[in-house]
């Protein structure tokens, strides 16, 4: 099928305001009559809090108040027991004590400053292990165990016993990651604006998912959902993190804006931003293989611990994700998964694109090299020998070959030959002296969107106006990723229009119904599939009516380059523009709100078999690095990731979500680690959090694999977070190779890399 | 806080403006002015965000002091756009659209303004040199190998449009 606007290059819809300044971002709005608000957090990753002295701050010229737990009018709990502020103690270092409210921005920060809260220490919850711990302190009253709110997840698919047993050879092995931290360029900012005399309120910002944030600001002012506004402001980056932020810092301002009846603004400093937003949970995963002797994998046994931190929100969900993923893209008869997440008074994982997938590739991919050197064998042919193929079931025993592809093998074959593995590693593995190459792959499999872990509805609203002008609203929203661009690519190659003609808002949550996060790479493939269903009822109507002026049967027409014709007689027909102002005459309307929803998953959550994902995304990546060492320097030279997409709806933009990927997936495998000591966070700004620069990125090779999938529109599916999360796996297998030594933990930094283990700060005191 | 006096040209524009002497560069676009182009990643000039031009050279205007910046010229985005009165957008801009550079756009300014530094010093950067250029622009989304891209394509359309640059 020949298509005008998907499979193209289409410059995005979006940019031209992006590159003139103009785009306007949380921060960058200003309302008359303006107050500014700063949080107080935290001293104390553990403690009671005794008592909060506001004198001083309320002292402070400009400031109008310090607002504390007891001044939240209505529910100051939110989803995953985080609160507007926290009242009775604190649970990590980035919580929220009080809230000070002034006329300008150096007020707000004095009264910061002035603020002086005592403290009674809580003895401190730092690891997975204190948590578990038989005495360990207890961070939430509901949890005397300290495993986060609904975390457990268990898969069951076979007889592990039973597989063990058979087995020749049984190998362990443990992994180990870090807290990542998003650092979208942009720091948090909201605004939240009073009106109707103080019975209805607007929020404005920098926020992921409009709804969630919508529902808490409603509930800290006990309010009704209609009363709360959300109209997202264009979003500086987010990968996951601008979601329980947004919707603390909404709450704060919003709970300010309605004392004063004035408009209150929060800005965070990018110190107060990498304190207080979520994390990258850091994953443990404690594997025990058993082996058959010619290297098939027949059995596999795995606790998976994920750290929580102080709250936690997204740990039932990225666990539940997890079980899925945790024995990664292989042929597995006998399989036992249990994982869970725990409590620690630090910062907090949530979601961070990949949604546990990450952590979870780099386990599962360390060990599959792991085991293949173990069993003597090449760790291509070894993949190759257990990797998912059509006719095999997923873990959660889903047929593939059908309706969901299985073109892994292939992929691996591909990317193995495109960058000559066998020969370089053949010739690495000769190297001698300090400074040694290593090449290294990893794959993955990813369900694709939701699946099982929440239902994966939503709507979108396509109006075509008078003059043909088009309006097109989702409940989703644009984070860079090129959401509006793909989805005006679906309505206009629907519709035979010009994508020039359609005007995309941000999310309003006043004019769209809730339509769920902007998560699990669910944009193209879901919300797609609304505006392809919008898009689709309104073309019916049109050829309805152009049926009925021409003539002609509806199924006789086409509608292309904005014209509706006879197939047979492409001379006999009628401009877009003229039916559209024949509707408009005639009283028809060229609007419609479409609503996907494909149910919840046909899956057994007890043991996690069934229908997991309508379908899976799969990816193949060689990385290959120069290791030093001497100095535990790790260079990574090049990058070759190729994905299956699908359909590529906008081919810049799937490679700019690969090129992206590749450089947020490196940062993980040899950068970044958020470092905390005794519950404080050390790495607050990015000159001691580093991310990669442009000349610290490899060369990057993109091979874009397209598979014949129906599910999403246009049979596009899922690649955000599948861009960015084999990466640091590949990257680890390269510099085990290079430097001989095998690192269980990430980052593969200078000091684990010469090490073996992470230098304290205290190291050097 | 004590105020001071600050006379620049801003945009080709001479203004002058009294502000707290602790205001720094970027306070003065964004608040002074409404130029919310310049943005704040970090505050400290590790990310870039805020880089504008001043007496043609990139800085990060979070670190310097309005004082500093007296008697010089300033340019932000918003002039790059309004100094290019034959087309709407000036070419690296155009570039940036055409190679898809820009995810989120926060970065992109600052971006824009490193490249147009490194186009008038420089009319045929190689890779290294661009990313030399645009090193102290931290990106989060693409990676930088389109708005390499961008930079490329922008030298060769300026090399064939002759030799104006401003």
């Amino acid at each position: 099928m020949s298509f005008k606007y998907i499979n193209k290059k289409i410059n995005k819809i979006d940019l031209q305001e992006k590159v003139t300044g103009k785009a306007e971002y949380g921060a960058d709005l200003e309302f008359e009559n303006m107050l500014y608000a700063c949080t107080v957090y935290s001293e104390y990753p553990h403690a009671e809090i005794v008592e909060i002295n506001t004198a001083e701050a309320e002292a402070v010229a400009g400031v109008l108040a310090v607002l504390t737990a007891e001044d939240v009018p209505g529910e100051n709990q939110l989803f995953g027991h985080f609160r507007v502020l926290t009242g009775d103690k604190v649970r990590y270092p980035g919580d929220g004590v009080a809230l000070v409210v002034a006329e300008n921005r150096q007020a707000a920060w004095e009264g910061q400053q002035a603020v002086s809260v005592e403290y009674n220490p809580l003895p401190v919850v730092e690891t997975i292990d204190d948590a578990l711990a038989e005495d360990a302190p207890v961070i939430h009253a509901e949890h005397p165990d300290n495993v986060a709110l609904n975390s457990r997840h268990n898969l069951r698919k076979g007889d592990v016993k039973k597989g063990m047993a058979e087995a020749d050879k049984i190998i362990e092995r443990t992994y180990q990651t870090q807290f990542v931290e998003h650092a979208y360029l942009e720091p948090e900012a909201v605004v939240a604006v009073p009106d109707y005399g103080g019975e209805r309120m607007t929020v404005y910002g920098s926020i992921q998912n409009p709804f969630y944030v919508r529902d808490h600001t409603a509930g800290a002012l006990g309010w009704a959902l209609n009363q709360v506004t959300i109209e997202q402001s264009v979003i500086g980056g987010t990968f996951g993190g601008k979601d329980e932020v947004a919707s603390r810092l909404s709450a704060r301002a919003a709970v300010a804006a309605q004392k004063f009846n004035r408009p209150v603004k929060i800005v965070l400093s990018r110190e107060e931003s990498m304190l207080e937003s979520s994390k990258r949970h850091p994953y443990r995963f404690n594997y025990k293989v058993g082996l058959k002797e010619d290297g098939e994998i027949v059995a596999m046994e795995t606790e998976v611990i994920a750290q929580s931190g102080g709250y936690n929100k997204q740990s039932q969900f990225t666990n539940w994700r997890c079980v899925i993923h945790t024995t990664g893209p292989y042929a597995l008869d006998h399989i036992k998964t249990s994982v869970k997440g725990v409590y620690t008074n630090t910062i907090y994982g949530g979601a961070m694109r990949g949604f546990s997938s990450p952590q979870n590739i780099f386990a599962i991919e360390s060990l599959m090299d792991e085991l293949a050197e173990e069993m003597d064998m090449d760790p291509v042919e070894f993949r190759l020998k257990n990797v998912l193929r059509p006719g095999d079931t997923t873990p959660s025993s889903q047929p593939l070959g059908e309706e969901i592809p299985a073109p892994l093998a292939e992929m691996i074959e591909e990317v193995v030959e495109k960058t000559d593995f066998h020969q370089k590693r053949e010739k690495y593995s000769q190297q001698e002296g300090e400074i040694c190459k290593g090449i290294g792959l990893a794959v993955s499999f990813r369900g694709a969107g939701l699946g099982g872990e929440a239902l994966d509805a939503t709507g979108a609203l396509l109006s075509i106006q008078g003059d043909g002008s088009v309006n097109l609203i989702t409940g989703l929203s644009e984070n860079g990723q090129g959401l509006k661009t793909a989805h005006a690519q679906i309505a206009a190659e629907t519709l035979g229009i010009d994508i020039g003609r359609i005007n995309y808002p941000n999310v309003n949550t006043a004019i769209i119904p809730d339509g769920g996060p902007t998560v699990a790479s669910r944009g193209a493939m879901i919300g797609g599939r609304a505006v392809k269903m919008a898009a689709d009822k309104v073309k019916k109507k049109m050829l309805d009516l152009a049926g009925e002026l021409l003539e002609e049967k509806p199924e006789n027409l086409l509608l292309e380059n904005e014209r509706i014709f006879k197939k047979d007689n492409i001379e006999q027909g009628i401009s877009y523009e003229k039916l559209v102002q024949e509707a408009k005459a005639v009283g028809v309307l060229l609007t419609e709100l479409a609503w996907f929803n494909p149910g919840p998953a046909r899956l057994n959550h007890d043991n996690n078999q069934g229908e997991a994902f309508p379908t899976y995304a799969w990816a193949a990546v060689v990385a290959e690095v120069l290791v030093d060492q001497g100095t535990g320097m790790v260079e990574v030279e090049k990058l070759t990731a190729a994905h299956d997409v699908g359909t590529a709806i906008n081919i810049d933009a799937v490679l700019g979500q690969i090129y992206g990927g590749i450089a947020m997936g490196q940062g993980m495998g040899v950068l970044e680690e958020v470092v905390t000591e005794e519950g404080k966070v050390e790495t607050l700004n990015l000159d001691e959090y580093l991310i990669p620069t442009a000349l610290d990125v490899p060369e990057m090779e993109a091979i874009i694999v397209e598979t014949a999938d129906e599910y999403g529109p246009y049979g596009a599916k899922s690649l955000g977070e599948a861009a960015c999360e084999v990466h640091p796996a590949a990257i680890a297998n390269a510099v085990a190779q290079a430097s001989g030594r095998r690192l269980r933990e990430l980052p593969c930094n200078l000091e684990r890399v010469k090490l073996g283990r992470m230098l304290s700060r205290k190291d050097g005191k | 806080m004590k105020e001071i006096e600050v006379n620049l040209t801003i945009n080709h524009k001479k203004v002058s403006r009294t502000v707290p002497a602790n205001w720094r560069l970027l306070d003065l676009l964004r608040e002074g002015f409404s130029l919310t182009g310049c943005k704040e990643g970090c505050g400290v000039g590790e990310c870039g965000a805020c880089t504008v031009l001043l007496a043609g050279e990139p800085v990060n205007s979070c670190l310097v002091l309005v004082g500093q910046a007296e008697g010089k010229e300033v340019l932000t985005i918003e002039g790059l756009t309004a100094a290019n009165k034959e087309e709407e957008l000036h070419p690296l801009q155009q570039a940036f659209i055409e190679k898809g550079a820009i995810q989120c756009g926060y970065c992109t300014p600052g971006m824009v303004l490193s490249s147009l530094a490194l186009l008038r010093r420089n009319a045929e950067p190689g890779v290294k040199e661009i990313k030399e250029a645009i090193s102290g622009n931290l990106c989060r989304c693409t990676g930088y190998k389109q708005i390499v891209e961008a930079v490329q394509l922008a030298a060769d359309w300026l090399k064939e449009d002759g030799d104006y640059i401003e």
